[in-house]
């Protein structure tokens, strides 16, 4: 059986990294390997884990200085006998090993509002038209494994601005809410009151590292600016805006 | 025991700057690059008008029925200076346009401002407003040059077909074809365009109920599948416009000589 040459964190903020060699058979994602490691030489090692299938968002870590999922990192994406190096979300405080603290994340979600669904029509139903709701389905495939929060720069290289700024996974639900068919938020509760979008600097890294492929940047971040650049920004709406209230 | 706040450089002396080994640095240092040599060239370019008299100048950006792409439309009020350049009154529209274009946006702050220069890659400022406060608030201006883009591409149309005749007559030359192609990969770049797709229906949270539903959904799904190719867009067409005044200056100053269907040009 081939070996990996495994290096993770250990031990908490006074902890070092250790190196393992640990074998492995084919068809195996680092997840196992951590497993095997877990089994035959370190007990003790934290690692967060669930479904094993790239649906729970649980085992996410930094592979190689790259946010990844580690049950969807194949051994095979690495040359036999290189260095895998296996690191925490360096984002969030650390608990222990590979397991981060993300109460963060738990305290944004707090913070944006539910859709608020109208009223529904006689029959007791709401009906939605299927190319209404088509863009905000791409949204509700994240798994929140919280590696767009953890590798984008505003959260991860600049904590003073975590008070102001939700971060990609929550402007995801965000755009989620905002552009329901059906939901009846004041724009002030959603759009304007934004969380933060103004910090983000659409430098992509959430798109790239998202499991799920959703399009943060370009299908949630960006149009939610320029719903807020139809609100400030944008010269032909304010003309609009002003010949109305001339009228009224 | 976890610890209550994350302290960013007892993490990087625990982390180090990044533990990437792939190639991270290659794409900010090309886009980078190419975008510096860009700015050059249409800094220079711009500034070189050619020779002559103020009676009888010799145009080095126009030559026949072309007109470099830098220079379109040509405005050259009879006050304006000989040395004073007439680009000046066309590259401010797509300057501002490419400057504050979302793709653009990305590439520069990476190659540029370092912020961050790659995906967990640690971001060298010590503080950080992004675009919240002055002076990067003005990229909100993208509206702005959004529209002013939506008058020059037809412009720019108007000039390639104008590349077709000379003198009255109709003819078809290499340097048409540049133009052309230079309208039509513009056009692609700006039907992307983030704020363009987001105004003819990206702000409809009802499709399906909208005025007008079928031709703007249309509309938006079409520059959905452009936007999807932004980036690519973007690149070809800013290529293509350095090229298109490069192919027009090099036959103005006869280093090389245009084949067309005009006999006496």
């Amino acid at each position: 059986m081939p070996s990996a040459n495994i290096t993770i964190w250990r031990g908490d903020d006074d902890g070092q990294y250790e190196k393992y060699e640990v074998e492995y058979q084919d068809g195996m994602v680092v997840l196992d390997v951590i497993h095997q490691l877990q089994a035959t030489q370190a007990g003790d090692l934290a690692v967060r884990w669930n479904c094993k299938a790239g649906k729970c968002g649980s085992c996410s870590a930094e592979i190689n200085g790259q946010p990844k999922l580690q049950c969807m990192t194949r051994m095979t994406e690495f040359e036999e006998g290189e260095e895998i190096k296996v690191a925490p979300l360096k984002a969030f405080p650390l608990i222990k090993d590979l397991v981060t603290d993300v109460t963060y994340n738990y305290d944004k979600a707090k913070t944006i509002p539910f859709v608020d669904l109208v009223q529904p029509e006689e029959n007791d139903v709401r009906r939605m038209a299927q190319i209404d709701i088509e863009r905000v389905q791409e949204f509700h495939k994240c798994i929140e494994c919280y590696m767009c929060q953890d590798v984008c720069h505003v959260i991860r290289d600049h904590p003073e601005n975590q008070d102001n700024f939700a971060g990609p996974r929550f402007f995801v639900q965000l755009a989620s809410v905002a552009m329901h068919p059906l939901d009846q938020n004041a724009k002030a509760d959603t759009v304007s009151h934004g969380f933060g979008l103004e910090y983000c600097n659409i430098t992509k890294c959430c798109t790239e590292v998202c499991p799920e492929g959703i399009k943060i940047t370009d299908n949630a971040i960006i149009p939610m600016k320029e719903r807020r650049a139809d609100e400030l920004y944008d010269p032909l709406r304010a003309l609009g805006r002003f010949i109305n209230n001339l009228k009224k | 025991m976890a610890s209550n706040t994350v302290n960013t450089d007892a993490l990087e002396a625990r982390y180090g700057l990044t533990h990437r080994k792939d190639r991270w640095w290659a794409e900010p240092l090309i886009t980078g690059s190419g975008l510096f040599l860009f700015v050059i060239y249409s800094t220079i370019s711009a500034m070189l008008l050619g020779g002559g008299s103020a009676e009888a100048p010799i145009l080095a950006y126009e030559s026949g029925p072309y007109l470099s792409p830098f220079f379109e439309p040509l405005i050259h009020p009879g006050w304006l200076p000989i040395w004073l350049s007439p680009a000046l009154f066309i590259l401010w529209a797509p300057l501002g346009f490419r400057t504050t274009c979302y793709y653009y946006r990305k590439t520069y702050y990476r190659s540029y401002f370092l912020s961050p220069p790659g995906c967990a890659i640690r971001e060298p400022a010590s503080s950080y407003s992004g675009e919240s406060t002055f002076p990067l608030i003005i990229q909100n201006l993208h509206r702005w040059f959004m529209y002013v883009a939506l008058i020059f591409v037809p412009i720019l149309f108007y000039g390639a077909i104008r590349s077709f005749w000379l003198d009255g007559e109709f003819g078809i030359g290499i340097g048409s074809i540049i133009l052309t192609l230079n309208a039509g990969f513009l056009t692609m770049y700006l039907v992307g365009c983030h704020s363009l797709r987001h105004w003819v229906a990206g702000g409809l949270n009802q499709f399906s109920k909208s005025r007008y539903r079928r031709i703007r959904y249309w509309l938006w799904e079409l520059f959905t599948i452009a936007n999807e190719k932004h980036r690519r867009w973007a690149w070809i067409s800013l290529i293509w416009v350095g090229l298109s005044d490069l192919y027009v200056r090099l036959v103005a100053n006869g280093a090389i000589t245009d084949f067309n269907t005009w006999p006496n040009f």
